[in-house]
């Protein structure tokens, strides 16, 4: 009896998630099954896969360089998380384990470039890049994203439940900081490296602005610049539009589905 | 042998703080210096007075417009989706509820999504003979020119910020309720408190935390919309879903491009986030 009335007391909470879970799948679907149909069935608002997945693949490789694209984007997304990996972990630990007065209060100014909107440091950083000729270059979308407050907090929180023990005892071994660091903290912390690597990953996949400020050839661009230009053009093909937003939505929702929990974790661990 | 160590320290952290200083401190000293020159492309003068391109966003039918335009997606969006992520987290937390994993994947997936993916597929959706149209007009309703009116065209993005951010705020929620003592949740039952009455009165006021913080995040990412404005309703009908970013680049980069005037308009952005997130701190302050 008190098992009914709890299912009834739960049941708007069920409706009300199967209502927003329903909204949150549906435009997604509707991505999935257009790519396989033409641009006058998407917009007969054909809800079934159909048979011409292909034909959109021909199409999309025809209308655009698909692969130069794809190419870019994985280049600067793999090249940001590498860097980032490096330059900010070592940040956050040398925050943390060498911690005195000083390297605080910098660490208090950093946090500041937090609250710094990127629109009021994009134009200087646009003429700073054009006068390095470096404008249509990959790593000038790749620099201003290495260092960032967020990762560097995110690895110095991590670092305090590193064990000062373990630190001493390396000492004693003769081990230098460096290879303490590289060969102790790195392999113990690999859970703060794939949340720390699956933000920034995501994050550079999906960057549009500023890669849209500093590529400016035709022939550069990453998936998500692709996939505007292709919406661009006087007729849209929405069969052909949807494949390619879902060919520029794949690797970060793979990313995201196999690592979700460590994605979690990356947004939210920094503050805690 | 410390003095070593404190070396080895400062030379650790030393890159990563060079470059955040070369790519964010120093171009925003240079930008503020900026918002005083007036001149096209790389012949810039200080103009006279300083403070012109500041008066002029002042007089700028254009720039007024894109600001207000902020400002509903900030004040109907921002509260609209902080809510539904609380409620969403709460019901997620409820230890009877069945499939957790995959409601809470469900919920949280659009955060995976580009902005400008999900702006193009809202916009394929809400075109004029679109899907959206098509299922109104199984219950009769006359197709509508969502994209095309400026009330509509702000519904849509703002539905569309609604689908790509509660999710993303939820998990924040989440976290937090998972800190919340479930004892004083079950000392309000034995009370006799309602649902409602405990969720206000026990789990909000532990909830402040992460209540300022996703309140700054979104008040923060709102202000620097670009994406949506520029793919899913290109600012338009006219300028009505613009956002400041989306002019502050068509200042900058499009026609006749003038850093001056966007760097000026780089610091109103600059000051509405600082000042929105020293007021959200205060308020949430206060309440203790």
């Amino acid at each position: 009896m008190t098992s009914v009335i709890r299912k009834l007391r739960d049941a708007p909470g069920y409706l009300f998630l199967g209502i927003w879970t329903l909204f949150s799948l549906f435009p997604l679907y509707f991505m999935v099954v257009s790519a396989t149909n033409t641009s006058q069935d998407v917009l007969a608002s054909r809800l079934l896969p159909g048979g011409e997945l292909f034909a959109n693949f021909v199409k999309l490789f025809a209308a655009q360089d698909l692969l130069a694209a794809m190419g870019s984007s994985f280049a600067i997304a793999a090249g940001t998380t590498v860097l980032a990996l490096i330059v900010c972990s070592i940040a956050g630990y040398g925050f943390e384990v060498y911690h005195s007065k000083g390297k605080d209060l910098l660490m208090g100014v950093l946090l500041l470039a937090m609250m710094i909107p990127f629109a009021a440091t994009m134009i200087p950083l646009f003429q700073v890049f054009a006068k390095l000729g470096m404008v249509n270059s990959l790593f000038a979308v790749i620099i201003p994203a290495i260092s960032t407050p967020l990762l560097i907090l995110l690895f110095r929180q991590s670092s305090r439940s590193f064990p000062s023990e373990i630190l001493e005892a390396a000492r004693m071994d003769g081990l230098n900081e460096l290879s303490i660091f590289a060969r102790i903290y790195v392999p113990t912390m690999r859970a703060t490296f794939a949340a720390a690597g699956v933000i920034t990953f995501m994050a550079a996949w999906n960057n549009f602005l500023w890669p849209r400020v500093i590529l400016i050839k035709n022939e550069v661009q990453t998936m998500p610049m692709l996939i505007v230009n292709l919406s661009a053009g006087y007729v849209t093909d929405y069969g052909v539009l949807m494949l390619a937003v879902l060919l520029a939505s794949l690797p970060a929702v793979v990313v995201f589905l196999v690592l979700q929990r460590s994605f979690a974790n990356g947004i939210v661990g920094a503050i805690k | 042998m410390d003095r070593r160590r404190n070396l080895t320290g400062w030379a650790f952290l030393l890159p990563a703080s060079i470059l955040i200083v070369l790519v964010s401190f120093v171009p925003m000293i240079q930008a503020f210096i900026l918002s005083l020159q007036t001149g096209r492309g790389t012949r810039l003068e200080f103009a006279d007075p300083l403070w012109y391109n500041y008066q002029r966003l002042w007089s700028d039918e254009i720039f007024k417009q894109t600001l207000g335009n902020t400002f509903v997606y900030l004040l109907i969006q921002v509260p609209i989706m902080l809510v539904l992520a609380m409620v969403l987290a709460n019901l997620l937390n409820n230890p009877r509820l069945k499939a957790k994993a995959f409601w809470r994947t469900a919920i949280f997936l659009p955060a995976a999504v580009a902005l400008v993916s999900y702006s193009l597929v809202f916009r394929t959706m809400f075109a004029t003979d679109g899907f959206v149209n098509d299922a109104l007009a199984v219950f009769g309703v006359a197709p509508i020119n969502w994209l095309g009116e400026p009330e509509t065209a702000r519904v849509v993005i703002i539905l569309g910020l609604l689908w790509r951010w509660t999710g993303y705020n939820m998990i924040f929620f989440l976290a937090g309720l998972q800190n919340i003592d479930r004892s004083t949740l079950e000392a309000a039952r034995i009370d006799g408190a309602n649902s409602f009455q405990t969720f206000w009165h026990v789990t909000v006021p532990q909830l402040r935390p992460m209540i300022v913080l996703t309140a700054i995040l979104s008040t923060n990412g709102t202000l620097q919309l670009f994406d949506e404005s520029w793919a899913l309703t290109r600012g338009g009908p006219a300028y009505a879903t613009m956002t400041m970013s989306h002019y502050l680049y068509e200042i900058s980069f499009q026609r006749n491009p003038n850093f001056g005037y966007g760097a000026a308009l780089s610091y109103v952005i600059l000051l509405l986030v600082a000042v929105f997130a020293f007021i959200q701190l205060r308020v949430g302050d206060k309440r203790d």
